[in-house]
């Protein structure tokens, strides 16, 4: 394993450390589409937005009322009107953004018990979310702001962790504690299973497609990222739809010393950011010139005391190809600047 | 406590408790640090409650000072515990206990990982994924019922 070296030196800097949900875990951060916002959500039940003001990040609304149990993750969607929270009371909220304020305009039932995570399609039109109830569902969204439940896919056998939808596609992505990755997309009018991704061994608990949407990164309690490949795009037209399939085309083992708890890979730069239980972030980058089909990547940072506690999320920020956000169990959100290296 | 009329184990084995700690000259000197060891952990969870039984783990032997590893460098501890019988049902509940205390009673630096003792229980390593699994044993404590059952384990006997 490659660490050290000029390569590593000085590229994470912290920049500001807040204390963003006292007394209580920061259980996920997502930035709005202009980067002029990031959204956290923590064990208090609250869901912060935070907006730059100067050379720190204050809190411009705390939204207390929405959710009466953890608010696990939150996402926003492809305008930026409106931030969907995920929360264990089983419930998903959508607010919609007004001038100064966040208003609960929709509560979406249906889960069986706690509510792990929640996006939005590229469109705007879908929104997804996933439960402790093994089940993924599909929300279609009117013009009339309805939202209305198109489908629940049972493919898991265990706990749902995370959904992510592909970058411009209506292809969607789901982890869990059965180990193992799912993809959907919609067939003749209902969405359905088209690859599962084994490989893992233990709860994958979150993922990331990089900016072509050809690629996913999931991370894992099994202390390994691995990155995922569609065949079929690259050798050539003639494959059809059906036949894509998914393979692990490099498994980044030995530089985590606990669970991964999640992974970002920037849409700018393609850095890719990992969460780790044993409080560090990291950041990989592929090598220069390396083989599609077996790519390597290299440690290019390393914070190994980033956080007090677990880090639960990292996010680039979607403008700044320096920014990075990270948050977590202590309660913190810390901002870091990282320099590319060439 | 959790269960009626009918105990899983009726008649478990009974261990002799351990006699105190022995507070040594070097751990009264304030000037010296003194770091968390095994026994501190051990005497931190040794009383914990049966669910089932009037009887502490370390009456039944779910817990020993052995099976009790720190690292105080690191910020490190793990603990094996030993269900009394192989299919005990409330092994989770034991683990959770454990684990509750320890992250109660530690600082905030300390990882705690709780595991069943290898090759002691047939569901061995689903109890020990959920036990390992924080978002779970988070939701699993927003649970007042089950938030009580695991403060009736940790509390003192009258």
């Amino acid at each position: 394993m490659f660490i050290g070296g000029s390569r590593m030196k000085d590229s994470l800097t912290l920049l500001n450390r807040i204390t963003a949900h006292p007394d209580s875990r920061c259980w996920f951060l997502a930035w709005n589409p202009t980067g002029t916002l990031l959204a956290s959500c923590g064990g208090d039940k609250t869901i912060r937005i935070w907006g730059k003001e100067e050379d720190t990040w204050v809190c411009k609304t705390v939204l207390g009322e929405g959710h009466q149990r953890t608010v696990r993750k939150v996402a926003w969607s492809p305008c930026g009107n409106y931030l969907a929270s995920a929360s264990f009371d089983a419930t998903t909220c959508i607010w919609m953004k007004k001038t100064d304020t966040f208003e609960c305009i929709t509560t979406l039932e249906g889960h069986e018990n706690e509510v792990k995570s929640v996006a939005w399609a590229p469109s705007g039109n879908l929104l997804a979310t996933c439960s402790r109830d093994k089940s993924v569902w599909v929300w279609e969204v009117d013009e009339e702001e309805e939202y209305e439940c198109v489908s629940v896919l049972n493919s898991h056998t265990q706990d749902v962790k995370h959904v992510v939808w592909h970058p411009n596609q209506e292809l969607l992505a789901s982890a869990s504690y059965d180990d193992s990755v799912k993809l959907y997309r919609e067939e003749e009018d209902d969405w359905v299973c088209c690859a599962t991704l084994e490989g893992h061994t233990s709860t994958v608990w979150s993922l990331a497609f990089d900016q072509s949407g050809e690629r996913l990164a999931s991370c894992s309690d099994d202390k390994t990222v691995r990155i995922w490949r569609q065949l079929g795009t690259e050798e050539g037209k003639g494959v059809s739809k059906d036949d894509l399939t998914w393979k692990c085309v490099c498994t980044l083992t030995g530089y985590h010393s606990r669970t991964v708890y999640d992974i970002n890979w920037s849409r700018l730069t393609g850095s890719i950011a990992t969460a780790c239980g044993d409080d560090a972030v990291r950041v990989f980058e592929e090598d220069p010139g390396s083989d599609p089909m077996q790519p390597t990547f290299s440690l290019t940072a390393h914070m190994p005391r980033a956080h007090s506690q677990d880090v639960n999320c990292v996010a680039w920020h979607p403008k700044d190809a320096e920014l990075l956000a990270s948050c977590s169990d202590d309660g913190d959100i810390a901002f870091w600047r990282y320099q590319h290296s060439d | 406590m959790v269960v009626g009329s009918q105990l899983e184990n009726a008649n478990p084995l009974i261990y002799r408790r351990s006699g105190d700690r022995q507070v040594t000259a070097r751990e009264e000197d304030e000037d010296v640090p003194d770091g968390i060891d095994d026994r501190e952990i051990f005497d931190l969870i040794r009383s914990i409650n049966d669910p089932e039984h009037p009887l502490s783990l370390e009456e039944l032997n779910v817990v020993e000072e052995t099976r009790v590893k720190v690292n105080n460098g690191e910020g490190t501890v793990s603990v094996e515990f030993t269900p009394t019988i192989p299919h005990c049902s409330m092994a989770t509940l034991i683990g959770l206990s454990i684990k509750v205390k320890l992250l109660r009673s530690l600082p905030e630096r300390f990882k705690v990982d709780v595991h069943i003792t290898p090759g002691t229980h047939t569901s061995e390593h689903a109890v020990n994924k959920q036990l390992a699994d924080k978002e779970r044993v988070a939701a699993a404590l927003e649970n007042s019922h089950l938030l009580e059952v695991v403060n009736q384990c940790l509390s003192a006997r009258p």
